[in-house]
């Protein structure tokens, strides 16, 4: 057992080496390359989009209306007989940057946040994590209303308010698995080696949580996603004629019966970007779960 | 162990305090009063309004009579609703959307822990890919294109089921309890998946296999306690949330509960509403943000020792 | 193995489902018990006649009250209600009503000319906040005491001469003030029941629940239950009960306009308040089609504020109000169910037609923004749309973006707001354009046009013109024919028009869903429905069921 903890400590000592390794296995996980090639394949057009976008994003034809796809709209047109390819190519592109945006920000909060309180303890955990539960309970609404009449309308804004909305439960699940791994031998060892907190949290401490964090991420993304529409539904997110594939989404809910078309087409976008993720993110688990690799 | 739980209530007393008196200061800071509407309000009007609900006094003076009818239970009235109270509101509300929750809850259960557990005992085979599939598919589908999927599929086309209400007609509680509990169901597949995962794997489990035992009680018997400890963790917090989180649900379905005053206070910028539901709110996530963790200590042995010394 | 045992699980759980299958509709029920399930749009904020505002508080108040006049339900003209006649003095200013002796409270009291008057009072006194108390302006006094200006009612125009009979004196003729008995703000509360629960000008006190109201109307309060469902029943003292068919009304709180259609559809309600967009081409194919659309006495436009460039310059203005195409977007966009709007007052108001001074003109358009200074959009320097979150509203100001970035090449962006943030921008004066609609509470012109008399409350646009003022402050009510008045009406508004601090868009439609084994609801102007005139008709069914 603690030898086994020893090689650990040298293993994540020697960051080049974990990280090299992990790699050597992600590229043997089919589903985690397809998953990551897909993604990269999304974000390539939505960076493209205003050059490939086969019509322009505001053009409206509001005589042509509502139609099923066809050889010149290739997924069909809205009520305002836009182009939906064009509308979901630029959809993608606020519903990815909002999605790795807003995650990145609560995973860079709640990651560090929860790492302190848990390797800290004591009085100063007490009081982060109850900062932690007031924040759950503040009106969310409100906070965000407040935020765009102080701010002004702004994309990045939303970006952040959001992030900083998902990041509570990232600190909540960190700090657990913290507290679990503090207690472990090999990081008593750092402490006795004389390492400095700073250094045995995020090298030794954060690399070994590393999997309950990757796949809670994977689910923040989508919800994250799900979250800018629902707030742009009720007129505190991204302004029309802006869009994104969650708006879409839900405007197609309400005329799923008439226009098919409307809903299903961004849903496939969205679930393929998901699923996507979703590979990538076990993949990654697997091949950093470094424990798990030796079983 | 019981000191631990009472330093944590403890503790909440200051946590709720702050969260009403930040509260109260935002919403009286967002812009538009409760009794702005489309049609013009006469000045003289508006005073009157106002007076009559002491919002024509300095803005501490307000905040230090509504804790001194809080101490009392007293939430005050509704501004959105003349005649009705706070307290009221939450009242008819409340039942409502516990049940909702609890049927949604339980269907989550049944159907993640089922369709996790048995991902588990087969990894990477087609009884592992469909279930976790459909939990993915569970993850990206909100509740307001769930919803009215179903509404169409088993309300209008196949005409089995009522598509709104609550408690009216035999049978409409279904479709919004399952609404609700499917996107929880997805996450608790994948959670319950994991945690058997790794305890399959441990020896003991191995131990009872090669004893013999069939595999339907080694799952029951052995595994399901430890795999479940992740679900546990989860459920708390969700039960927090699925209150919250109830609003598209109970709108979709004309469901009489407490999500739909939750956000439409928001908007109605019906003050007490607002801090009725989050003091509300607020006790109960405090509440099940220590459950969560106090079962968490309680299943984690390193974690109990250092309850022990009373953290 | 185990993943089949997993499908029979799931199989016997929809079996379940299916057993427990939905039976009687609300519909069939509704029909053999004589109860109509009604699609009310919200939850009502009260049900007190002095203190609610809305429409779908309107629904309910005028079936458990009723006024001394009530609207023909397909003429709109005034016909006896409480009152069972009135007089009108020659000069039009005194109303003298003679209440019907058959008149009761729903507790069996009759009802006196007293109760009115301590009514009136109490939506008059400024205490009470009644959002509606302009209703009766137009009674001598009447506005003084609500401002308290003065603070002796005696003076104002309302007497009861005895137990049956109300005098009512008005400053001025005021044609459309029978129309206004029957608006809720003028209704008889029962006085002794609103003083058992507190002051007479108390808004929040419980007087209106369930076992405690006392009401006037064909129909009295049997259940509310808040965001579920209010049940009433069909009154035993109500003076015209023979005359009442229905046994009772359930309104449902149906915000969710897409789950009401498909409640209608499953037969869960008679009659829905509105009707989702796209479901109309769909619903209007169909022969004996349930869908039902009228004019509606409402006005959508556009709000100027005439003091923040661009907008301050009348060029502009009437450029854009030229490069919008109307026709198109009520076609398309609004599918048919709007008409093109040119005024703020609707075609053919009580016989009042507005001008029509400019029609949809790209070459015009452009000729007058180029005379304005930005000739083909150079130079402009960007406007802003302003809208409170709905899709209704959403798809205007898309299509409206679109048609002025088209029709005249320059930048146009959306601002859509929370509906307190909205109306906080509008009040603030803090928009370049805003959507905006005005439902007439009556049916006269004077219901639109004062609207925009200087720094009126609901003008917002900084419009100010003395003339203008003094036609409708002055000069109209004083008319002595009703050609004379309507055509100082004519000149006022063409006058307004003429500046445009409003871009006028559509005229507004009623639409519903209904049944078609309910009678007795009838498309007109106002969307007004009488319950009391309403019957039900088992044997006629849904096109749908039939095949």
């Amino acid at each position: 057992m603690s030898t086994d903890q020893m090689a650990h400590l040298t293993d994540a000592e020697d960051g080049a080496s974990l990280w090299h390794d992990a790699w050597l296995r992600l590229r043997k996980n089919r589903a985690a390359v397809t998953g990551g090639a897909i993604l990269l394949v999304m974000v390539v057009l939505a960076i493209l989009t205003p050059w490939i976008a086969p019509y322009g994003y505001e053009a409206q034809n509001l005589d042509l209306g509502a139609t099923p796809p066809s050889a010149a709209h290739w997924l069909g047109t809205d009520i305002f007989g836009r182009d939906l390819l064009t509308q979901i190519l630029y959809g993608g592109r606020i519903s990815l940057a909002v999605g790795f945006i807003a995650t990145a920000v609560a995973l860079v909060i709640g990651v560090t946040w929860g790492a302190i309180a848990g390797y800290v303890g004591g009085r100063v955990d007490s009081v982060m994590m109850r900062f932690v539960d007031i924040l759950y309970a503040l009106p969310f609404m409100i906070f965000i209303i407040l935020l765009m009449v102080v701010f002004g309308r702004n994309i990045l804004l939303l970006f952040l308010a959001i992030g900083a909305v998902e990041w509570l439960t990232m600190a909540r699940i960190m700090r657990t698995q913290v507290q679990s791994l503090r207690q472990q031998e090999f990081v008593e060892a750092a402490v006795s080696l004389g390492l400095s907190p700073f250094a045995i949290i995020f090298k030794h401490i954060i690399p070994n949580a590393l999997g309950p964090i990757i796949v809670y991420t994977t689910l923040t993304i989508p919800s994250v996603m799900l979250l800018e529409a629902f707030l742009s539904f009720l007129g505190l997110g991204i302004q029309p004629p802006q869009t994104s594939w969650g708006l879409l989404i839900s405007y197609g809910a309400e005329t799923m019966e008439e226009y098919p078309w409307l809903l299903i087409f961004p849903g496939m976008a969205l679930t393929v970007t998901l699923f996507s993720l979703n590979f990538l993110g076990d993949g990654l688990r697997d091949a950093l779960d470094v424990r798990g690799s030796k079983d | 162990m019981i000191r631990f739980i009472l330093w944590r209530l403890l503790q909440a007393i200051p946590v709720i305090f702050i969260v009403i008196t930040a509260t109260f200061f935002l919403v009286r800071s967002a812009p538009g009063g409760p009794f702005d509407s489309e049609k013009a309000v006469l000045p003289e009007v508006k005073r009157a309004l106002e007076a009559q609900y002491k919002l024509d006094l300095p803005l501490h003076e307000q905040y230090v009579a509504y804790l001194t009818d809080l101490s009392q239970g007293d939430l005050g009235p509704s501004f959105k609703y003349p005649g009705r109270s706070v307290n009221e509101i939450l009242g008819s509300g409340l039942p409502v959307t516990a049940e909702l929750g609890l049927y949604a809850l339980s269907f989550a259960l049944f159907i993640g822990v089922l369709a996790g557990v048995f991902a588990a005992l087969k990894p990477n085979t087609r009884q592992d890919y469909i279930p976790m599939g459909l939990a993915m598919i569970g993850i990206c589908m909100p509740s307001f294109l769930l919803g009215p999927l179903l509404v169409l599929v088993f309300g209008i086309y196949l005409d089995w089921l009522p598509i709104a209400g609550w408690g009216d007609l035999p049978g409409d509680k279904i479709l919004p309890s399952i609404t609700l509990g499917s996107a929880y169901a997805a996450y608790i597949a994948r959670l319950s998946r994991a945690g058997m995962l790794e305890i399959l794997s441990q020896d003991y489990i191995r131990t009872a296999r090669a004893k013999g035992l069939p595999e339907w009680q080694v799952v029951t018997q052995h595994a399901l306690r430890g795999g479940l400890i992740p679900v546990i963790a989860f459920l708390g917090p969700a039960f927090a949330g699925l209150l919250a989180g109830s609003f598209v649900v109970e709108t979709i379905f004309q469901i009489p509960g407490l999500g739909r005053f939750y956000v439409q206070a928001a908007f109605n910028r019906d003050y007490t509403m607002i801090l009725g539901t989050t003091v509300f709110l607020s006790t109960l996530i405090v509440f099940f943000n220590l459950i969560s963790d106090v079962i968490a200590a309680w299943l984690n042995p390193r974690l109990r020792a250092q309850f022990k010394g009373g953290a | 193995m185990r993943f089949f045992r997993l499908v029979i699980l799931a199989c016997a759980v929809s079996g379940t489902i299916v057993a427990c299958g939905s039976g009687e509709s609300n519909v069939e029920s509704g029909n053999r018990l004589g109860y109509l399930h009604y699609g009310n749009g919200a939850e009502p904020q009260g049900l007190d006649p002095h203190v609610v505002t809305g429409v779908p508080e309107n629904h309910i108040v005028r079936a458990l009250f009723e006024g001394l006049a009530v609207k023909n339900p397909k003429t709109l003209e005034p016909e006896p209600g409480v009152a069972e006649r009135w007089d009108i003095s020659d000069d039009g200013t005194v109303y003298t009503f003679h209440l019907n002796p058959q008149a009761r409270w729903s507790n069996g009291e009759t009802m006196t000319a007293s109760d009115y008057v301590w009514s009136w009072h109490r939506a008059l006194h400024p205490d009470t906040g009644s959002l509606y108390a302009y209703m009766l302006y137009p009674v001598v006094n009447a506005e003084a005491y609500s401002k308290r200006e003065i603070t002796d009612f005696d003076a104002v125009g309302v007497k009861a001469l005895d137990d049956q009979t109300l005098q009512v004196t008005l400053n001025a003729p005021t044609p459309y003030f029978l129309q206004l008995m029957d608006h809720y703000s003028t209704f008889a509360v029962h006085p002794e029941t609103v003083l058992t629960h507190g002051k007479m000008t108390d808004r929040f006190t419980p007087w209106t629940r369930v076992g405690s109201i006392v009401s006037n109307g064909p129909f009295t309060l049997e259940e509310w239950s808040l965001n579920r469902r209010i049940i009433i029943k069909k009154s035993e003292h109500y003076w015209d009960r023979e005359n009442v068919s229905l046994n009772g009304v359930y309104f449902y709180p149906t915000e969710n306009v897409v789950s009401e259609e498909r409640m209608f559809r499953a037969e869960q309600l008679h009659y829905t308040q509105v009707v989702p967009l796209d479901k109309i081409p769909d619903y209007r194919s169909q022969d004996k089609s349930p869908y039902i659309q009228a004019p509606y006495l409402g006005t959508y436009y556009y709000l100027i504020n005439t003091d923040r460039p661009p907008v301050d310059d009348v060029l502009v203005r009437r450029a854009l109000s030229y490069a919008l195409d109307r026709d198109t977007l009520t076609r398309t966009v609004l599918q048919n169910t709007a008409i093109p709007a040119y005024s703020i007052t609707p075609p053919d108001t009580l016989g009042y037609n507005p001008p029509k001074l400019f029609d949809y003109d790209p070459e015009k358009a452009r000729a007058l923004l180029a005379e304005a200074g930005y000739p083909n959009g150079e130079g402009w320097p960007g406007l802003e749309i302003t809208y409170n979150t709905q899709e209704a509203h959403r798809k205007i100001a898309v299509a409206v973006q679109q048609m002025w970035k088209r029709e005249l090449n320059i930048d146009i962006t959306i601002s859509n707001q929370e509906w307190k943030v909205y109306l906080n921008s509008v009040s603030q004066r803090e928009f370049q354009v805003a959507r905006r609609g005005w439902i007439g509470d009556y049916v006269d012109a004077n219901n639109f046009l004062d609207l925009f008399i200087t720094d009126g409350g609901n003008n917002n646009t900084g419009y100010a013109n003395d003339i203008y003022d003094d036609i409708i402050l002055n000069l109209a009510p004083k008319a002595k024919t009703r050609e004379e008045r309507y055509a100082l009406f004519y000149k006022a508004e063409s006058m307004m028009m003429d500046e445009m601090p409003i871009i006028p868009i559509y005229t507004y439609t009623s639409k519903h869903l209904i049944h078609p084994s309910v009678e007795g609801i009838y498309p007109n102007l106002m969307d007004s429905l009488n319950l009391k005139y309403v019957t039900l008709h088992p044997e006629r069914r849904l096109n749908s069921e039939i095949n």
